[in-house]
């Protein structure tokens, strides 16, 4: 993109400082919506997440400072802590943590060799492992039927303890997709329940806001040419083409288009998550069609599959393809008859 | 052939040539049934047993098996064995059997034991091939012990859970809570958990081997071929 002549700042802490940049205003969000707890959860996995990282990389020999601030660990923390619900107890983030850093990213080889999205991976682990954990979501303020104070909130993520007249279930509430699923099998309409008030315009109250800004963040990000717009864009376009066909079929039994660009973690997928990297493939073609599969896998996981949400497993599951997909899209090398594996044989 | 060195014959069964981790023979039960010490080790008795009277047998019948027919002859001899030791936990242990299910008769194609009747028994005396299959079958045992420790632990906190299956409900009491009050977490105990756990007790091996060889070995005597073929 720039003239190589001209010398330009990319190194990797340089680009992870300004993804985090770019997921601030929807945290800021989060805490206007949500409350402050997710803040202790971001800050629990950057510790966890710096720790485990530093301890890999002595174990490893490699130099400490080089790699510990280079960020990776912290975005990746970040992500994964963005992603499961803030009210969790405190082991969850952690263990969440340590699967992503210490088996998605240093058993594959550390950063730029890990073959899977090391915050999905860690996401994918909980969301197996301690599911009634990952679905307990807080609810907006403006909705819960009771309000706890930050303290009581710490005593639930670090002791356990719920408040006397109050117990979890009373500050959380199932997510926007989640209902529409639920309900979808009790035989109600998607108008129906969209009449619910944890709905709003777009998808859900508060939920709507944060994914509003997602979008802002990813596209300060696509401006900076951190990230190119081939995977967002081939992300949402399929993810509401597809959604847009089956609305266009039966509008009673499926959510509008709309609706499934703004619930749950598409906007945080399409931007932030599909677009690391290391597991993303590198041809511009390729970048298409990684970005339209996982579009297609989540609405078809999140529609017809049994979890809420499908970012995550459409992610690692297109993880997993973009060997063979960097294999078919690379360009023909000028001076070379055929592809660039064909040509590898000699 | 002249002189049996049983003593590689058990080193090589147990570690050097170990079926789980190093051989990565009959990998499906090994992860399909180690989710806890109980079920391993279950699979793993019943395993040595076929295995040592497997071997036994083929040593027996060797001179006379044409070389053209042997693998069915083999199958045949495993399948026979397999079939009473089925029909034996069936009638003994049968809530074990019932645990372990396909796996019991899933072991006649266990790659383990055809390999150490080619390999070994169809080469060596009676003797030498049941000490043979009696170490590749604790060997393998071992692994399934260990990596269904490992998950039982992480998975569900507790190990030798379902030993009544085998001993009878008396021996509930045997079951080692680890970790009290545990929420389970239970990829350890789905496939993943037995890829990952399978992958870390091979990298231990590696490691441990690497280890041994850094070490400078002053007496070191470099011992006679190894037996596999």
């Amino acid at each position: 993109m720039n003239s190589p002549l001209v010398a330009e700042k990319t190194a990797v802490n340089f680009i992870m400082l300004k993804v985090l940049a770019a997921l601030l205003p929807a945290i800021a969000a989060y805490v206007y919506f949500f409350g402050p707890a997710i803040l202790v959860s971001i800050a629990l996995a950057s510790v966890t997440a710096l720790a485990s990282e530093a301890a890999v990389l002595h174990l490893r020999h490699y130099p400490l400072r080089v790699y510990l601030t280079d960020g990776s660990a912290l975005v990746t923390a970040w992500l994964l802590a963005l992603s499961i619900p803030p009210l969790a107890p405190w082991w969850l983030i952690v263990v969440g943590t340590l699967f992503a850093i210490l088996v998605a990213k240093h058993l594959y080889g550390g950063l730029g060799n890990n073959l899977f999205n090391p915050a999905m991976v860690g996401f994918a682990a909980l969301m197996i492992s301690f599911p009634s954990h990952m679905t307990h979501w807080t609810a907006p303020d403006v909705l819960a039927h009771s309000h706890w104070s930050f303290a009581q909130q710490m005593d639930f993520m670090f002791g356990g303890i719920s408040p006397a007249d109050s117990k979890l279930d009373a500050v959380t509430m199932a997510t926007p997709l989640d209902t529409l699923k639920t309900q979808l099998h009790l035989e109600r309409t998607v108008a129906e329940i969209q009449s619910s008030p944890i709905f709003s315009t777009l998808s859900g109250k508060g939920t709507e806001i944060i994914a509003l800004l997602y979008l802002l963040g990813g596209l300060f990000l696509w401006q900076q040419r951190i990230i190119s717009w081939h995977i967002p864009a081939s992300f949402l376009a399929a993810m509401f083409g597809l959604a847009g066909l089956f609305y266009l079929y039966d509008p009673v039994h499926y959510a509008s288009p709309l609706f499934h660009l703004f619930a749950g973690g598409t906007m945080l997928g399409a931007f932030f998550i599909a677009t690391d990297y290391v597991t993303s493939p590198t041809t511009p073609l390729g970048k298409l069609i990684f970005g339209a599969g996982i579009g297609v896998c989540a609405y078809v996981i999140r529609v017809l599959g049994g979890y809420p949400d499908g970012i995550a497993f459409a992610v690692l599951f297109l993880n997993s393809a973009v060997p063979l997909i960097d294999a078919y899209t690379q360009p023909r090398v000028f001076g070379h008859a055929g592809k660039w594996f064909n040509g590898r044989k000699e | 052939m002249s002189t049996v060195n049983y003593k590689e014959i058990v080193w090589n069964g147990l570690w050097k040539n170990n079926a789980g981790i190093v051989a990565l023979l009959g990998l499906c039960p090994l992860l399909a049934v180690s989710t806890s010490v109980v079920n391993g080790v279950g699979l793993g008795i019943a395993t040595i047993m076929v295995m040592t009277c497997s071997n036994a047998i083929v040593s027996l019948v060797r001179q006379w098996v044409p070389g053209e027919i042997r693998i069915p002859v083999y199958i045949l001899i495993i399948a026979v064995l397999v079939t009473v030791i089925d029909l034996a936990m069936n009638a003994y242990v049968q809530a074990l059997y019932l645990v372990l299910g396909i796996f019991v008769p899933l072991i006649v194609v266990n790659c383990n034991v055809l390999g150490r009747a080619e390999a070994f028994a169809s080469k060596n005396p009676v003797f030498p091939a049941m000490v043979d299959g009696f170490m590749v079958g604790l060997g393998l045992t071992l692994i399934l012990a260990v990596l269904g420790g490992m998950r039982e632990i992480l998975g569900k906190g507790t190990l030798l859970s379902g030993i009544d299956l085998a001993f009878g409900a008396s021996a509930k009491a045997w079951v080692i809570t680890v970790i009290p009050d545990y929420h389970g977490f239970l990829l350890a105990i789905l496939p993943p958990g037995a890829f990952i756990g399978l992958g870390l007790l091979i990298a231990g091996k590696n490691w441990l081997d690497q280890r041994q060889r850094a070490k400078p070995q002053p007496l070191h005597v470099p011992e006679a071929s190894a037996m596999t073929a």
